[in-house]
């Protein structure tokens, strides 16, 4: 079994705080396979289209038969422990700074071997199953754990470093008025999260989750409109050197496409709140989250965006907003970008349609937020990227990576279907 | 498809003119700088001009941006057969046999092998984390402990399949350690006891601060020739009995645990005429000493698994029963890059011709030096091996 973390103690502020360092990015072309597979938490190898024979390390041409057609394909994770060392020494500055740390040889039931970052619960010879994970680097790597969960295994430190996992972090959550935010709460409160803050926009207009809200422990319900550039700087002032995952949920969603409106009113209120909240958010947050990538077990780790997955192809019915989708979507990859440098994941949680009132009309099957909740949890969990919530978002991105035409396509056979 | 062709024998072909630059632990100096220098040493014995060299192979991993090509302009050499040999710990042997074949046929007359490299304090690093594509990808990003790490798990996996010991791989360095103490130019200049080893600083469990080789900058280089031109200079020579050369051999070994050598050892010695018990003494590639360890074994001196009663068995020092790595290894010697590749061989090429002075085997006449190099991923992929005959100190 793994030791349990425990409570961080409260942060010195005279201790300076520690600039965050990453392993190696350097890959191959070919090698990026591996994190495109784990952003998803997928384990995932290229196998020979020709002759079946599976490659690692990742390769242009097959070992067996020079042939080129090297698809990734979901494989089998299960494999042995062969061999074990534990680094004490490193000429890599993120390594040095955390050694002793344990890496082994793999031999997959599959064919090859790995070399990988080792759990502390996995000895020489035990069953290992491989899972991919993202590195402080935001690259691929391949984490070998124990076949059978054991307990407190997540809190093994070197898997920490790889996952997003709430306990005892300070969560930002943007708007308590979001149908989601009572769900959003109560699961990271089940999933240890030591505070969560919740921003709440015109505290003085009602709404029905308020009391739900203010009710539950370790709360602190905070003023927070992201339309509003000074609101979202106080309250980085005031926690953004504590927010370790932030939760931006906020959103504006109106039914309707282009002729179905007469004015610009909806489709810039939809682009002040999905597309500029999101971008005032991150340049008040980024920065101090940046900065802190590894300030110790409860360092900044995840930034979560709710998104819708029309993001990816434009539903007709909700055309609009879809486009301030696929704004908020191009600058997640922007943020990705920017917080690299100090090891914080960007999560893109995608839904379809939600159980909500905005979406009444339409036929299930939609998404409730104890659904969002959940995947939310799995992904920070899991250290992913991207997350597709429900049958609808799960249909739209396997069709989106045949042909995002033939979606295009598909998606306007769908119009009307919700009036 | 199978071999049908003998091969041919090498003979009228010698290495001559071994040289060793003093090896320094750091150098501001560039790789040219080094390689100038053994090239000067060896060209310099055998009493020719740099103009008489008409062949060239260089071995280095500090030449960037150069290679072989640039360095001919650098030197101001003008060779009419030219290799550049990117094989590490396998290049000393590589450009031996390379370099025979080219005089052999008449490619060229005079070939002059060189290795060599500079050691910056960074260089180590660089040299890590870009060292090949497999282990950018595939190896550095998982704990960037370099070589060590990565030997580390074939030494833990050799421990635990043949019951070797920490002190069975520790009387291999202690023994190269006293070897040393003969050699002024080793970087390692005070004795190495047991207990030394076995309570060194770990460095990659189960490898510890004296398993591993010291990165220092450093070069060697010898000259090969027709027997009858060293003959009429009055050059010591070495015989090329013979020589083999294997790249990743058995792929599919889930860890490593034998090279090369195993697939073509019957050859080895079946071209020279030899077997193991006529070696006089053994120079194998020593970056850390599992490697060692297979070595012995793969290459017929005792069984797959019976290295570490082989070594518990033997004396491995110079005036031992087993003479092994008589200068020192690179364990004891320092790794000067490239040129480690080429320590052993130069060494053997010293010994047979009865010219290694301090740590001279008395009455050598037949050695062999093995070769072994290049961590792309998680084993060495290139394996060599020579055996040399002279004449010894007559």
């Amino acid at each position: 079994m793994t030791d349990p973390l425990t409570q961080p103690p409260k942060k010195n502020p005279q201790i300076r705080t520690r600039v965050p360092t990453r392993p190696s990015h350097f890959r191959s072309r070919a090698a990026l396979g591996i994190a495109a597979a784990a952003a998803e938490g997928r384990f995932m190898l290229q196998v020979c289209a020709d002759c079946g024979v599976v490659q690692y390390p990742p390769r242009d041409a097959c070992c067996g038969c020079l042939s080129v057609e090297l698809p990734w394909q979901d494989v089998s994770s299960t494999g042995r422990l062969i061999a074990e060392t534990t680094v004490r020494t490193s000429t890599n500055t993120y390594f040095r700074e955390r050694t002793p740390w344990r890496v082994g040889t793999v031999r997959l039931a599959i064919g090859p071997s790995v070399i990988c970052h080792i759990h502390g619960d996995l000895a020489v010879d035990d069953e290992a199953r491989i899972v991919s994970l993202l590195d402080k680097s935001g690259q691929g790597v391949l984490f070998a754990v124990p076949a059978n969960a054991t307990a407190n295994m997540e809190d093994d430190p070197q898997m920490r470093e790889m996952t997003c996992d709430p306990k005892f972090r300070r969560v930002l959550i943007t708007d308590a008025r979001n149908e989601n935010t009572p769900a959003l709460a109560k699961a990271l409160a089940d999933a240890q999260a030591s505070m969560i803050f919740i921003g709440e926009a015109e505290s003085w207009r009602p709404y029905p989750g308020q009391q739900a809200i203010h009710a539950m422990a370790n709360i602190e319900v905070l003023p927070l409109d992201v339309t509003d550039t000074r609101s979202v700087a106080e309250l980085c002032g005031e926690i953004g050197g504590k927010t370790d995952i932030l939760i931006n949920n906020a959103r504006f969603v109106r039914p309707g496409g282009i002729t179905g409106r007469d004015d610009v009113v909806f489709a810039r209120e939809e682009m002040e709140v999905n597309y500029f909240g999101l971008l005032r958010l991150a340049q008040a947050f980024g920065p101090a989250m940046r900065g802190r990538g590894a300030d110790g077990d409860n360092s900044a780790v995840a930034w979560v965006n709710m998104m819708s997955v029309h993001a990816w192809s434009n539903s007709p019915d909700y055309g609009l907003f879809s486009a301030s989708s696929a704004a908020a979507l191009s600058l997640s990859q922007n943020l990705r970008a920017e917080l690299w440098g100090g090891g914080v994941r960007v999560l893109n949680v995608f839904t379809g349609p939600t159980e909500d009132e905005w979406h009444q009309p339409l036929p299930p099957p939609k998404v409730t937020p104890e659904a969002i909740a959940r995947s939310m949890i799995t992904g920070l969990r899991g250290g992913l990227e991207d997350v597709f919530v429900g049958d609808v978002a799960k249909d739209l991105i396997e069709r989106w990576r045949v042909s995002p035409k033939i979606l295009e396509r598909e998606m306007i056979e769908t119009m009307g279907t919700g009036s | 498809m199978t071999i049908r062709h003998k091969r041919q024998a090498y003979d009228g072909i010698v290495a001559v003119s071994p040289a060793s630059v003093p090896y320094q632990r750091f150098s501001k100096e560039a790789a040219h700088w080094w390689i100038a220098r053994a090239l000067r040493q060896s060209i310099t014995a055998a009493a020719l001009m740099p103009g008489d060299i008409d062949g060239l192979t260089v071995s280095s991993f500090t030449l960037f941006p150069d290679s072989a090509v640039g360095l001919t302009q650098h030197l101001g050499l003008s060779p009419r057969w030219l290799d550049d040999i990117p094989m590490g710990g396998a290049c000393g042997v590589a450009a031996l046999r390379r370099a025979a074949r080219a005089v052999q046929s008449g490619d060229a007359n005079v070939v002059a092998c060189v290795a060599g490299d500079t050691n910056h304090v960074d260089s180590f690093r660089r040299t890590l984390s870009s060292f090949s594509r497999f282990a950018q990808d595939a190896s550095y990003p998982y704990g960037a402990g370099g070589p060590n790490a990565c030997f580390a798990l074939l030494t833990d996996h050799y421990m635990r399949q043949f019951g070797a010991t920490r002190e069975d791989f520790g009387s291999i360095c202690v023994a190269q350690r006293q070897n040393a103490l003969s050699n002024p130019h080793a970087v390692m200049k005070s004795p190495l006891t047991m207990d030394q080893y076995l309570s060194a600083r770990e460095i990659s469990d189960p490898i510890a601060l004296f398993d591993c080789v010291m990165p220092v900058a450093g070069a060697e280089a010898f000259l090969v020739m027709h027997e009858e031109d060293a003959q009429s200079t009055g050059l010591p020579y070495a015989h090329i009995r013979s020589t083999i050369e294997r790249h990743n051999a058995f792929p599919d070994d889930p860890i490593q645990m034998r090279g090369g050598w195993e697939m073509d050892v019957d050859e080895l010695y079946a071209m020279a005429g030899l077997k193991p018990s006529d070696m006089d003494l053994v120079q194998t590639y020593d970056d850390y000493p599992v490697i060692v360890m297979m070595q012995l074994e793969d290459l017929g001196f005792c069984g797959k698994g019976e290295a570490p009663a082989f070594v518990r068995a033997h004396n491995l020092t110079i005036g031992g029963d087993f003479p092994h790595n008589t200068s020192g290894g690179q364990l004891s010697a320092g790794q000067p890059g490239a040129a480690g590749g080429f320590l052993g061989l130069v060494e053997a090429i010293r010994q047979v011709t009865g010219k290694a002075g301090p740590t001279q085997v008395p009455g050598a006449r037949n050695a062999l030096a093995s070769g072994f190099g290049m961590i792309n991923y998680d084993r060495g992929l290139c394996s060599g091996a020579i055996i040399l005959s002279g004449s010894g100190d007559d």
